[in-house]
């Protein structure tokens, strides 16, 4: 009698059978691209740990990186925040240099426009010291030909008047002082009236009397009556109208950026100067020629307007 | 190989058959030659499997799964080398090792003696061998193998009439205990 092999045996031998097979199998076919079948499986079942394996090398690399390995960094932390700083100083004053510098051609494209208009450029170095009056300080003086009561502009349009001349300094009273101002006149309709400044950001059109037509965004220009400006030279846009008796109540937007002036031109003449953007509106006060000049190139003697 | 003994299953007693020295290697050496020259002479006989047929009725007589399964393997082995290098040894080899592995184990439970039961046990191995044979050409050589079709069915049913035929000559080379 032979002894019978128990179950479990018989299936373990034919477990072990099958898998020598299966192997031999592998061994001998070849996949396409992919080259023999053992080493497809034998990939396939290692690239799993392969993967595990990189995976927790590379957190374990991680860990130490970020946490043990930063010798160092606070000191190169600071020097970097350091040089950073720096950087933003950089491009902060290459900002500011780059919008001198376009300030300054647009200055220059007027300056050369008007070749025959007399006028200065000056460098706007200082502003009043109060928040009640609104004046600024230029770099330009006496020795300059500025005198008092001369126009300043800008390319945009008026700024204001000289109020004080100095050697080799002068003090401008803005539109926008309670007691600045200009003769002006609305474009479209040519209706005239005085542009007062307010002591805020907006000025101020008086004597429009309430039957006559304005509307929002109209044009207003200086009317050269003032004996300071020449005539139009953008004065600013009509904001708002209110109704009232016997005259209307006009917030006007100024043509220059009075809060952020840096370099302004002095007209050491009345003589008109040309601005195009405000004479081609349609039916604006550009029909007037630029060779209308109000009153010969003479500094005025005017004390206010 | 040749040993006797007797197995006995809970109450029932299945009497395992021992067989005259070298028949079974003889007859799985006939089977396997019998399977390459049939075919050139009869083309249609290539649906018979014949060491198939041998596998199963060595594994349902001899009723020891180890012995079942290492035959089964052999023939399967053999069968592969003999096929020609376009069949990977192992393929045949892995199907007759289940079914020398089941045919043992069906065989040490029920009685296989009467025709019918043959018959039905030829036709349910056929099945399975080929789906084993599906299954590694499909799953381990990338082939693609179709499934169970009616073909299989018909040759399943020709392999079971040959196989009760055989077995009943293959039942006269037992010998008396």
């Amino acid at each position: 009698m032979v002894a019978i092999p128990s179950r479990h045996k018989s299936l373990a031998l034919l477990a072990g059978v099958l898998l020598l097979q299966v192997l031999m199998l592998a061994v001998q076919v070849k996949r396409d691209s992919r080259g023999r079948l053992i080493r497809v499986w034998t990939i396939t079942a290692v690239s799993p740990f392969e993967k595990g394996g990189a995976w927790g090398f590379g957190k374990v690399r991680g860990v130490w990186d970020h946490y043990f390995a930063l010798r160092g960094t606070t000191k190169q932390n600071e020097a970097l925040r350091v040089e950073n700083d720096a950087l933003k100083l950089t491009i902060s004053q290459l900002e500011s240099k780059a919008a001198e510098a376009d300030r300054l051609a647009a200055l220059l494209h007027f300056r050369e426009s008007h070749e025959k208009v007399p006028m200065v450029m000056a460098r706007v170095i200082g502003a009043s010291a109060g928040t009640i009056s609104r004046t600024v300080e230029i770099d330009r003086g006496e020795r300059d030909g500025i005198r008092r009561n001369m126009a300043v502009i800008t390319p945009d349009g008026a700024v204001g008047k000289i109020i004080e001349v100095y050697r080799d300094n002068a003090q401008v009273l803005l539109l926008t002082d309670k007691d600045g101002g200009a003769g002006a006149m609305l474009v479209s309709s040519r209706i005239q009236g005085p542009v007062r400044g307010t002591g805020e950001p907006m000025l101020s059109m008086s004597y429009v009397a309430a039957e006559e037509k304005v509307n929002a965004g109209e044009k207003i220009v200086t009317s050269g009556m003032d004996k300071i400006f020449p005539r139009d030279i953008p004065l600013g846009t009509v904001m708002d109208v209110k109704q009232a008796n016997p005259f209307k109540v006009i917030r006007v937007n100024p043509a220059a950026r009075l809060d952020r002036l840096e370099e302004v031109i002095v007209l050491l003449t009345q003589q008109t100067v040309d601005f195009p953007s405000y004479s081609e509106q349609p039916g604006g006060a550009g029909s007037a020629p630029a060779a209308q000049s109000s009153t010969p190139a003479t500094p005025p003697a005017a004390e206010k307007p | 190989m040749n040993d006797t003994y007797e197995f006995h299953a809970g109450e029932t007693h299945i009497e395992v058959h021992k067989f005259y020295p070298g028949a079974v290697v003889g007859v799985a050496v006939l089977a396997l030659v019998l399977q390459r020259i049939l075919p050139v002479y009869l083309p249609k006989l290539e649906i018979l499997d014949i060491p198939l047929i041998v596998t199963i009725y060595f594994g349902l007589s001899r009723r020891n799964p180890s012995t079942g399964l290492l035959l089964g393997m052999l023939m399967g082995l053999l069968q592969d080398s003999l096929s020609g290098p376009t069949v990977p040894l192992g393929e045949y080899g892995i199907a007759k090792t289940v079914i020398g592995y089941l045919a043992s184990s069906i065989g040490s439970r029920l009685d296989t003696e009467h025709p019918l039961a043959r018959f039905a046990l030829v036709v349910c191995f056929f099945v399975v061998h080929q789906s084993i044979l599906v299954l590694v050409r499909r799953f381990l050589l990338a082939e693609p193998e179709p499934w169970l079709n009616l073909h299989l069915l018909i040759a399943a049913l020709i392999n079971a009439v040959l196989g009760v035929a055989l077995f009943v000559g293959l039942d006269r080379l037992r010998r008396n205990s």
